[in-house]
């Protein structure tokens, strides 16, 4: 195994975790653009522009596009998220140049206005899809909420004036933009042959013009608030908290994620005894994510209204318990055997490990192997999840319930 | 891909099966026992389902907490779920602690607590995940399609009844344990890191002296409503359509599937195409193969908004009626590339194929190998497959909404 990297003159990344013994090769563009990057007319562009690299290039339509990938077996998709827009496939190794060039052909998509109309129809039935699925829009609102105005409160969606409103130049500006190649990686990882994806990026990318895409990064306020929405057709009733966590490039990044295995994880956690054992709530989850500048601690809480303000109350006492106690060594371990073991069985696939090693690169231009995730989760101590536990208070939440009640009394 | 598959019967007639994948760290078994909602009574739906659930609240010398902090602590990966013919515990882990989270498993098949003083607690985890589903009008549909399209017992959803939920008691869960957690008839798979003589041992060991017990014949009732409209408050209509396909050991099953595989698989596949990419009309438009050990059938989905389901049913009526005038070249070419991919992939993860196998010895008493499904597919050409759609066209829909408006099946649903 090995971690191999190089740089264009335009500013393009290229890094691959290259491991011979792999049977497939998984390939991705990290772009960095994301839901923050765009103003209040823009919102859901960069989402919408994901869709629109798949319809078509100056050489291929987007029929010519979906035939090639499926020629070529792979095993592909695109996601956008608050930071990120990422295009990746899964191929056999023999494929690896014909996927990196159709790949990056993509990723200069010729934004054709009438295949921009068509789409545009899709992302609105992707926005109704979300609208009748639980939570509702409840994960977006709660974000709008907690980053009070920052951009990493920004929906990856958009709206459905938002989109309906947008005009495809608006697209092409913020591709110019946003899509520099200083703001890209080519990132891979699985049986990869590393010259000839240097070689390939050179020919394909080589000639994309730089342009000034710097992000702009503001430290993010943090709004504390409980908001109750109602949805009157859901039989369920939900509830989405945010509440402050490290960063990205926090060394205490995995404590945290060990204490939210510990108090929230979907199993054999703290909220697990408490709320979905005794079957008082549908899920009870704590997971931590992590953004420049900023994360989050997100709590997750699906119930029958009945029970919504009880086990709101529940979660609370069960942050401030842990705030005031912390964790037991018993629970650490627990964690530790736990995590440990998903990293492995995640690892065993290339197209797991191409999103480690994407975002570890990403966002901290770091590369991490499995046996060094490992080591950094067995050597946390309590001491450290205290620390977190003390930096960043679970109690101290926003909170965004939605469902069919009009009322929900905030937990004191 | 050349590994030679492992099998033995056991006296009881517990079926192990196992497949050595050396280059992996990890070990995944998959549990198949006869416990599956088909054997839920009439009107106990959901019994299966609220046993699966009470099974794992302890058993042998661990109470529910052990049970779950041990598993945890063998860092195994785990899931359980209740389909028709099957409940199903499989998990993953590091290779060196498998035989440990077998002899935890065990247990569970032998030994388990039912705990009275839990018996209210499964009951609210039962109603949780029945309440769940009226919440996720895309899963709902193709349950409601389900049951219409398959006779009873085989299209009932293990979330199970209200009604039945409300009242089932401990003695019917022990009851029902007892006639189906059971040797004869449970399979189990392995595949990862192993050896096996030490892996045959190990579940000798643990459930070679487990008493078999007699199975209950299925009473099949075929159904009886092809299109029904649910009303539903929601900005999607969704739209579910079945149609009848050979069962997995039929031997025209690689016809039939590479069939589908053709409607959808790819973007490139001709729901993908037709009713997304050129009309715009959804974000989400599938059409799956789906098995039961003697019936097949296909299943499509498509979520539109309501405004728009009219043509959205219309269209993809349409694409899976023209399916049967044939397929082309390119396109089998094309699900040949993916197909083959797939296959290569599969021997990334342990707990794929540790799933595939324990399925394989169901549906059809044996394990196919990679070679051999990679040899079926390089079979397939447009003759052997446009001949089985000649035969085996696309239709006798059963066709379910949901939504605010009713539709009109056209001429080519009826």
């Amino acid at each position: 195994m090995e971690f191999l990297r190089a740089t264009l003159e335009n500013g393009l990344q290229i890094v691959a975790e290259c491991n011979p013994q792999a049977y497939s090769a998984a390939l991705g563009f990290f772009v960095n653009a994301g839901a923050r990057d765009e103003s209040e007319e823009l919102s859901g562009v960069s989402h919408f522009l994901e869709h629109m690299a798949f319809k078509g290039t100056a050489t291929r339509s987007a029929d010519d596009v979906n035939r090639r990938f499926d020629e070529m077996g792979a095993y592909y998709n695109a996601f956008t998220s608050e930071e990120n827009t990422v295009y990746y496939a899964a191929v056999l190794p023999v494929h690896q140049q014909a996927v990196v060039e159709l790949l990056a052909d993509i990723l200069r998509p010729a934004l054709r206005e009438e295949d921009f109309e068509t789409e545009k129809q899709v992302i609105l039935e992707e926005i109704r899809m979300y609208e009748d699925q639980p939570p509702f829009g409840a994960d977006e609102k709660c974000r709008a909420e907690h980053y009070a105005g920052h951009p990493l409160g920004k929906s990856v969606l958009g709206t459905r004036e938002s989109i309906g409103r947008l005009p495809v130049e608006a697209m092409r500006d913020y591709f110019h933009r946003r899509y520099s190649p200083a703001n890209i990686a080519l990132v891979g990882a699985g049986r990869i042959d590393f010259d000839a994806l240097a070689a390939s990026a050179r020919r394909w990318c080589g000639a994309w013009e730089p342009a000034d895409g710097r992000r702009v990064v503001e430290p993010a306020p943090r709004r504390l608030s409980f908001r109750v929405l109602r949805k009157p057709s859901a039989t369920q009733q939900y509830a989405v908290q945010l509440a402050a966590g490290p960063a990205a490039t926090d060394p205490d990044r995995y404590a945290a994620k060990l204490l939210a295995t510990v108090l929230g994880d979907d199993i054999g956690s703290r909220l697990f005894w408490e709320l979905i054992d005794p079957g008082l709530a549908e899920q009870a989850t704590l997971g931590h994510y992590e953004y420049e500048e900023a994360g989050v601690f997100m709590t997750y809480l699906s119930c029958d209204p009945d029970r919504a303000a009880d086990n709101l109350r529940r979660i609370l006492d069960l942050y401030r318990r842990a705030e005031t106690e912390g964790i037991t060594p018993a629970e650490l371990d627990q964690a530790k055997s736990k995590v440990s073991s998903r990293i492995v069985l995640s690892g065993e696939r290339p197209r797991g490990r191409l999103f480690t090693v994407g975002s570890d690169w990403v966002q901290r231009r770091q590369h991490r192997s499995v046996r060094d995730d490992l080591r950094s989760v067995a050597a946390i101590t309590r001491d450290e999840v205290a620390a977190v536990l003390q930096k960043y208070p679970l109690s101290q939440s926003t909170t965004v319930t939605i469902g069919p009640l009009a009322e929900v009394p905030e937990p004191q | 891909m050349n590994e030679p598959i492992y099998l033995h019967t056991f006296a009881n007639g517990l079926t192990l099966v196992a497949e050595p994948m050396d280059w992996l760290e990890s070990a995944a078994f998959t549990l198949l026992v006869p416990a599956g909602c088909a054997n839920d009574p009439p009107d106990r739906g959901g019994l299966s389902g609220f046993t699966c659930e009470m099974a794992l609240r302890g058993a042998g010398p661990r109470d529910s907490r052990r049970f779950v902090e041990d598993l945890d602590n063998l860092g195994v990966e785990r899931s359980e779920s209740v389909s028709d013919a099957h409940a199903r515990y499989s998990g993953a882990t590091l290779a060196a602690n498998l035989p440990q989270a077998l002899t935890v498993f065990a247990d569970v098949l032998r030994r388990p607590h039912l705990p009275a003083e839990q018996l209210e607690a499964g009951r609210q985890v039962m109603f949780q995940e029945f309440q769940a589903v009226e919440d996720e009008p895309a899963e709902k549909v193709m349950i409601e399609l389900r049951r219409r399209h398959y006779p009873d017992p085989w299209g009932r959803p293990s979330q199970g009844q209200r009604a039945a939920l409300e009242t089932i008691t401990l003695e019917e869960i022990r009851r029902q344990f007892a006639a189906h957690y059971r040797p004869n008839g449970t399979i189990l798979g392995v595949a990862g890191r192993f050896e096996w003589a030490r892996l045959k041992d190990v579940v000798g060991e643990l459930l070679g002296d487990w008493e078999p017990a007699d199975g209950e014949a299925i009473v099949e009732t075929p159904p009886d409503e092809r299109h029904a409209h649910l009303p539903f408050e929601s900005s999607q209509t969704q739209i579910g359509i079945a149609y009848p396909s050979v069962p997995y050991r039929h031997p025209d099953y690689f016809q039939a599937w590479g069939a589908v595989g053709v409607l959808s698989g790819g973007m490139s596949a001709r729901l993908f195409t037709e009713v997304r990419e050129r009309r715009g009309l959804c974000y989400s438009v599938y059409a799956t193969y789906h098995t039961l050990r003697d019936l097949g059938a296909v299943f499509c989905y498509a979520g539109t908004s309501a405004e728009r389901a009219q043509e959205t049913l219309e269209v993809t009526l349409r694409e899976l009626v023209r399916l049967a005038r044939g397929i082309e070249d390119p396109e089998l070419d094309r699900l040949k590339a993916r197909i083959k991919s797939a296959l290569v992939m599969q021997q990334e993860s342990s707990s794929a194929r540790s799933a595939v196998i324990a399925r394989d010895m169901y549906l059809l008493g044996r394990v196919r190998t990679l070679d051999e499904v990679c040899r079926r597919v390089d079979e397939l050409t447009c003759g052997s497959i446009n001949g089985y759609l000649a035969e085996h066209p696309p239709g006798a829909f059963t066709i379910v909404t949901l939504g605010p408006r009713a539709l009109e099946v056209p001429a080519e649903g009826l």
